[in-house]
């Protein structure tokens, strides 16, 4: 019996209760993998672990030699959110992004937040990701945020937190759907009885959100607007990602070089002479887009692009410059944002989040740099980061050195104890720790793919869950309706810190 | 031609030299088959035996910096596994699997697999193996290139992208069924003392196996003459390898891709193409074997090395400024 040895060891299991017994969304599940065969399950996830090899479902490492491909680990026990929880996601999900759009939109013109003093201006002088280029541009449907990729993690008081946004060029939904296809080929029975929401429509819908913000002149002569995915190529660590979605949607994948900017606009080099590109749907970071208007040693981009952009001539997605408010100090206020913008309460909450650059703030995660996770403002992937509880006091102390330094690149927040799902490990079952990037969509209108992507810390203990350092994805089901469950969700957080440490 | 769909330069090169190379490392596999299997039935040294297989390839120049002699464990290790070596199956393969890569938004994605399958076995057993499983080593990378070549045909559209495949797949052809007739005849031929005797029938049945020709050449000619072996691997009209039915291919496809009639040019390439196909539509074996067999392989091979160069001009490598006033013209 996998699940014989299973604990809970007190963290709050996404599959079982503090007492040990199967949540409600997850009973038929667990009576399935109990029904299984000796050694089944080890031999269908050796079958996944062949079939993305085969697939050449791949991710590039940096810092190994060019062109190495590992396999994202993939487990099979799925993670299951059940329909009322997620329909609670999904609405908090929509309120944030309405709001970090009008944010954007905000700080590129007029900056009435900062003028009404909700956010205090040096915190945006002082952003790195700001980009005074951007002034004054206005996006078709002023739309920013087209593909955001937002990062979840529950606590062990049960709650759900926002933990990043991820506005500028989120990663993983091919896996997404790759995950899910793999647990129909290698796994059909474990979907008996249950309906888990498709998310086979996606790249649909992105072509749809895409098409939307082309530029109007682009529909003119009755067809459809040309879509391409801007790749930094194939040594890319995302590039299965970009060819993925490219043929998905049937669109074309090009690099820099296969674009020219002439006469304002963008074109394509083709066999049969130049063709028009309308929208660029980019996966490459702003300071690469354009060596005329951004880093100008880049060669990946496309000399011109952003004063086509400016022009209107060709839409980019995401918009350049959303990267201001993926800025961990941003962050911060973003349930402030919520309230001026939209004049609600925040549904998600954020993880409570010390600014170093204030004086108390600073002095509180100086004492406390053994209890708290430290993280640089300005990096993703887990890097620049300390966990304080598994840190050694020459860390601490090297990061006290920098906090010091440059307290406005540090921001802390208490160490989370993410919640666990159970994962194969060998020949049974134990908890390990999860987040969860839902990817939301926003074109005429904003949508939520229902699920999203699954990380999961595959070694004991680890509650670091990106792909470059030890984690691996799990497919999530996000469960059509709900039978009776229990209704912890949504509850209001339990989560005691130091002191009450908002952005205000 | 193709309807709308427009295909990036950078897309119909990637396209255009995945196929070639997966053709290269096929005809590689084929001859060091062929030449082990040779062994058995004549007494020559070594050296005599493998360096011509190094110098069919092209590549004598690195093999001799890399290896000091060409006996059969040399020879076998540079053309199959070097990873040094660009045009060993090895490399082929894993160029191949990187076009593939960069165009799996083009091709279909059972061609990918299968790239990417081959790719995948000889990485996993990039180690000489053990004589007696040498010979299925080249059988299945013969077999997958098969496979690939039929799944292309099988699964991608027949557009552009496709006929960029073929071109590719079909130049290399062309090449190296003209290298291995040329060398072996340079070989063969001044051996006069040989000719009638079974050791002669032995090596130009080699040659003919080669390029899986042998049965082929059977049912038409019967008994193996040099002459007869020309007319067949250059000139012949139906065998899939020949020099002539490989261009006459080229040459369609070209066209299908400009949309030029048959006969006419609008490209350099189209130009040069047209030119080697009326060359091998008109010529004789007679001719050629008067001028001298190897001076006229050697023209030939430079010819398609032309068209090669003439395509990367016409359709990969165009600077957009140029294409720009190039469309502009034409729309005129």
């Amino acid at each position: 019996m996998p699940f014989a040895q299973y604990q809970t060891d007190g963290f709050y299991d996404e599959m079982f209760d503090p007492q040990g017994a199967a949540r409600a969304e997850a009973r038929l599940l667990l009576e399935t993998v109990e029904s299984l065969d000796e050694g089944q399950l080890q031999r269908c996830q050796r079958a996944a672990e062949r079939l993305l090899l085969q697939l050449g479902v791949t991710f590039n490492v940096y810092g190994d030699s060019a062109g190495t491909e590992r396999i994202f680990p993939f487990d099979l026990i799925p993670r299951i959110v059940h329909a009322g929880e997620w329909s609670w996601i999904e609405r908090g999900l929509k309120q944030r992004i309405r709001a970090l759009n009008e944010f954007i939109d905000d700080i590129y013109h007029d900056q009435k937040i900062l003028k009404d003093k909700v956010i205090p201006e040096e915190v945006i002088r002082s952003a790195i990701f700001y980009r005074p280029q951007c002034v004054g541009i206005n996006p078709p449907r002023r739309v920013w945020c087209h593909i955001t990729g937002t990062d979840l993690v529950r606590h062990g008081d049960g709650q759900v937190y926002v933990l990043e946004d991820n506005l500028r060029v989120p990663s993983g939904v091919s896996y997404v759907l790759e995950n899910r296809d793999l647990m129909k080929r290698t796994f059909p029975q474990i979907f008996e009885g249950l309906h888990v929401r498709p998310v086979d429509d996606y790249p649909s819908k992105l072509l749809e959100t895409l098409e939307a913000i082309a530029p109007p002149s682009s529909w003119q002569k009755s067809q459809k607007p040309t879509v391409v995915l801007l790749t930094p190529g194939m040594y890319n660590s995302a590039y299965f990602e970009h060819s993925f979605l490219a043929q998905k949607m049937g669109i074309q994948l090009v690099e820099g070089r296969d674009l020219a900017v002439l006469d304002g606009a963008v074109w394509m080099r083709t066999t049969k002479g130049l063709r028009k590109v309308d929208v660029i749907y980019r996966r490459i970071d702003d300071d690469f887009l354009d060596p005329q208007a951004f880093r100008p040693d880049s060669l990946l981009g496309v000399p011109g692009l952003v004063e086509a952009y400016r022009a209107g001539n060709v839409a980019l997605a995401n918009a350049p410059g959303n990267g201001v408010a993926d800025d961990k100090v941003v962050y911060a206020y973003v349930p402030d944002m919520i309230r001026y913008y939209e004049g609600e309460d925040p549904i998600l909450p954020n993880v409570p989040t010390f600014l170093c650059w204030r004086d108390q703030d600073r002095q509180h995660v100086l004492q406390n740099l053994d209890k708290l996770v430290v993280k640089s403002a300005n990096e993703a992937g887990g890097y620049g980061m300390l966990v304080g509880p598994h840190s050694t006091a020459g860390e601490r102390e090297e990061f006290a050195g920098r906090i010091q330094a440059r307290p406005r690149d540090y921001i802390a927040q208490p160490t989370l104890a993410l919640s666990r799902v159970p994962t194969l490990v060998e020949d049974h079952l134990e908890g390990r720790h999860v987040d969860l990037r839902p990817y939301i969509l926003y074109g005429q209108e904003i949508q939520v793919l229902p699920g999203g992507l699954t990380r999961v810390a595959l070694r004991k203990g680890s509650l670091v869950v990106n792909s470059s350092q030890g984690g691996g994805s799990k497919d999530t089901w996000v469960l059509a309706d709900d039978g009776p469950h229990d209704a912890s969700f949504g509850s209001q957080s339990q989560m005691q810190s130091g002191r009450p440490a908002g952005a205000r | 031609m193709t309807g709308d769909a427009p295909l990036l330069s950078r897309v119909a090169d990637s396209v255009y030299w995945m196929a070639r190379y997966i053709e290269r490392a096929e005809n590689v596999a084929r001859f060091i088959g062929v030449n082990l299997n040779l062994q058995f039935d004549l007494q020559l040294d070594a050296e005599r035996q493998w360096q011509p297989l190094i110098d069919t390839s092209g590549d004598t120049e690195v093999f001799k910096e890399r290896y000091r002699t060409a006996n059969q464990n040399n020879v076998i290790e540079f053309l199959t596994y070097d990873a040094e070596n660009p045009n060993s199956i090895f490399s082929c393969l894993r160029t191949a699997r990187e076009d593939a890569r960069s165009v799996r938004e083009t091709i279909s994605s059972e061609m990918w697999e299968q790239i990417n399958g081959m790719y995948l076995r000889i990485q996993a057993n990039n180690q000489m193996p053990e004589r007696e499983s040498l010979p299925e080593v080249f059988r299945s990378i013969r077999l997958g290139s098969h496979l690939f070549q039929g799944i292309t045909d099988a699964t991608m559209t027949h557009s552009e992208a496709w006929h960029f495949a073929r071109l590719g797949r079909k130049l290399e052809r062309a090449d190296k069924t003209s290298r291995i007739l040329d060398v072996k005849y340079f070989m063969l031929l001044p051996s006069l003392k040989d000719v009638g005797t079974p050791y002669d029938d032995i090596h130009w049945s080699a040659v003919l196996k080669s390029v899986s020709g042998f049965e082929m050449y059977r049912k038409k000619f019967g008994r193996l003459h040099p002459r007869d072996i020309v007319d067949f691997l250059v000139l012949d009209r139906e065998f899939p390898r020949s020099l002539h039915y490989c261009i006459r291919n080229a040459d369609e496809s070209l066209h299908a891709i400009t949309g030029t009639p048959m006969g006419a040019f609008q490209w350099p390439s189209e130009r040069l193409t047209g030119l080697l196909r009326a060359e091998l539509d008109f010529t004789s074996v007679e001719q050629m074997l008067r001028d001298g067999l190897h001076g006229h392989l050697d023209v030939l091979q430079a010819k398609m090395n032309a068209i090669d160069a003439g395509l990367s001009e016409d359709f990969f490598a165009r600077a957009p400024e140029e294409i720009a006033s190039a469309t502009a013209k034409s729309s005129v």
